[in-house]
């Protein structure tokens, strides 16, 4: 029997013989793609594998040559010195944190307060010239931030907003009312309106019927959208550094970029607040990662 | 939001004892004033917010004031547009730009739709593997910026490390003109070849299976299936994702402020880089107005662009 094997596949008609070969490329082929995506997917977690590891490497290990990729001692001395100064009581870098709470949480708050009605009349009632409206929504928050924040700058000096937390605030409630209006817009469309008709057949107001019925149903929408929203005001940079000043006001992303600015730079420092500043980002990502495509589009792309 | 709830209350009542054709009518009011109510504080805001701020850069565009020397300013029209756009400075940030937001958009597309097929044409922890893959975007500009410095440092820099355990030679990557430009379009692909791959996995996931059933039926080979399904179904959107980038990308300022502040010499400075320093460091602020509003136009086409775009598709 072996031998028959044996001689189809040597003499066989090449139509035979075709199909086990064909077979066993599509294994290779898949064992090269299977390679190929470890390869990249090791090339793109390198550098945040790398953070960590740095981040809980003594000093002397973090700038050894070569460097150390598994033989190193753990400390957690670099996270103690993000929270805790070296004199004891709180460090700069946890103040900025707090005040970095604070001004993503309230201008998330403000940007969901405002831009879930407005979405949700966008997409309920006609309103004159829609498109326009809403492309001249969202084309706000595509303005380069250096642009803006010229007379922004000039404007919040002359009213007394420069290097307040409130002027971070109001910012950012601007840069993310768009993406909300965007982003809710899409979930209020999934509503069916027939809900709000049929409440208002049974003697509720319009505002009532959104209120009681259409709202209840957005709640996962709005607590995504929220989360992003969170997202890009924990992130942004350009705003904050021009926009505040001083050590009280400053939220992380300016104070984790003042570190390197001294002639030696404490990489593990850098390393445990990149850290302590990436992780909570992380986590709320993947919570609303079922809405990903739609939030890093500014909600314009639905899948 | 929770206050007009009770002031209202008493309309049913109104609706209900009315002749016929009010409560339509008065339906329809009621409807128009809460359009309004509801969408005229979040435009206010922006007006406040976005709008005005850009007006006055566009007066400022037409003066020669500047924020530290205060005084008033006088009107030199369209001098500062003219001092730009001829600006041999200007046109050099411009070719820089220009370098890097195509490198990068070209490599993330390339590096993003590879990584999605690859991942699409997966049974087994897709999900996972999205996941991880999704980790480098999510991150802050700043925290990417100031690792990846770290990294390619020269002396003690992890890359350099590698290669020279690898028998190869050292490279200044963020001290050297041409290779801080590269290093810079390295780690901008770094950051954001995931947002490419999410969304070509996006719509290759949506590629109906029969049209390949029915094309293997067909024998057509694997390249044939790629080339006249795959690549139409997955285009429009990946375009849109080309373009997002392409909009993002000439905005950039932080990744440059923080991995190269531009140098060495102005090899990396970008037009945002640049008006940063023109408005910031020169204080210039008329000429950065203008500056500034000529890339508010650049922007705004491309984001015509992007819009157009998206409401083909979604026509579709």
């Amino acid at each position: 029997m072996g031998v028959s094997v044996d001689e189809t596949v040597s003499t066989g008609p090449v139509r035979d013989h075709t199909p086990p070969a064909r077979r066993l490329g599509g294994r290779g082929r898949s064992v090269l793609e299977v390679a190929l995506l470890t390869a990249l997917a090791v090339v793109m977690l390198f550098p945040v594998l790398w953070m960590i590891e740095t981040s809980i490497k003594e000093n002397r290990d973090v700038y050894a040559i070569p460097a150390k990729f598994f033989d190193f001692k753990v400390t957690m001395d670099h996270f103690k010195d993000v929270f805790f100064a070296s004199g004891g009581g709180r460090s700069a870098l946890s103040v900025s944190f707090l005040n970095s709470v604070v001004v993503a949480g309230v201008s998330t708050v403000l940007a969901t307060v405002l831009g879930v009605p407005a979405a949700w009349a966008y997409s309920r009632f006609a309103v004159k010239a829609k498109k326009d409206q809403l492309f001249f929504i969202l084309s706000t928050r595509f303005m380069p931030p250096v642009v803006v924040v010229i007379p922004i700058f000039l404007m919040y000096r002359q009213v007394g907003l420069f290097d307040t937390k409130l002027g971070l605030i109001l910012i950012y409630t601007a840069f993310n009312v768009p993406f909300t209006i965007w982003m809710m817009k899409g979930f209020v469309d999934e509503v069916p309106a027939e809900y709000e008709d049929a409440a208002m057949l049974d003697g509720y107001t319009r505002l009532q019927a959104f209120w009681r019925f259409t709202l209840p149903l957005l709640v996962p929408g709005i607590a995504a959208t929220a989360v992003f929203a969170l997202i890009f005001s924990w992130n942004e940079f350009v705003f904050a550094i021009f926009l505040t000043s001083s050590d009280t006001v400053r939220t992380a992303p300016p104070a984790i970029a003042g570190l390197i600015g001294g002639t030696t730079v404490d990489w593990g420092l850098v390393a445990a607040a990149s850290v302590v500043f990436a992780l909570p980002v992380l986590v709320f990502a993947y919570l609303v990662r079922k809405h990903l495509v739609a939030g890093v589009t500014l909600g314009a792309v639905r899948r | 939001m929770s206050d007009p709830v009770p002031l209202t209350t008493d309309h049913p009542g109104q609706v209900a004892s009315a002749t016929p054709p009010a409560p339509g009518r008065s339906r329809h009011l009621s409807d128009r004033r809460l359009t309004v109510a509801f969408i005229s504080p979040a435009l206010l805001l922006l007006l406040a917010m976005s709008v005005f701020p850009l007006l006055w850069a566009l007066y400022l565009s037409f003066t020669d004031y500047s924020a530290t020397r205060g005084g008033p300013a006088h009107f030199i029209w369209f001098e500062n547009y003219t001092a730009i756009l001829t600006s041999a400075q200007v046109h050099l940030r411009t070719l820089t730009t220009l370098i890097y937001v195509i490198g990068a958009v070209t490599l993330q597309t390339v590096l993003g739709f590879t990584i999605a097929y690859l991942i699409s044409r997966r049974t087994h922890g897709r999900g996972l593997l999205t996941t991880l893959f999704l980790v480098p975007m999510m991150l802050s500009p700043v925290v990417v910026g100031l690792f990846w410095r770290f990294m390619l440092d020269a002396q003690f820099g992890v890359i350099n490390s590698m290669l020279s355990s690898l028998g190869l030679g050292q490279v200044e990557w963020l001290t050297r003109q041409r290779t801080a430009l590269i290093s810079l379009i390295v780690v901008d692909t770094w950051q954001w070849t995931p947002f490419i791959m999410l969304i070509a996995l996006a719509g290759l996931t949506a590629v109906p299976k029969y049209l390949y059933e029915a094309a293997s039926i067909d024998r057509a080979s694997e390249w044939f299936r790629f080339r006249t399904i795959t690549l139409p179904l997955v285009w429009p959107l990946l375009l849109i994702a080309v373009l997002f980038r392409a909009i993002e990308a000439f905005r950039l300022f932080d990744l440059v402020y923080i991995l190269t502040s531009g140098g060495p010499g102005v090899s990396t400075e970008t037009l945002s880089f640049h008006v940063y320093k023109v408005a910031f460091l020169g204080f210039n602020t008329g000429t950065a107005s203008a500056y500034g509003i000529l890339m508010v136009l650049i922007v705004i086409v491309l984001t015509q662009l992007y819009m157009r775009y998206l409401n083909k598709l979604k026509e579709d």
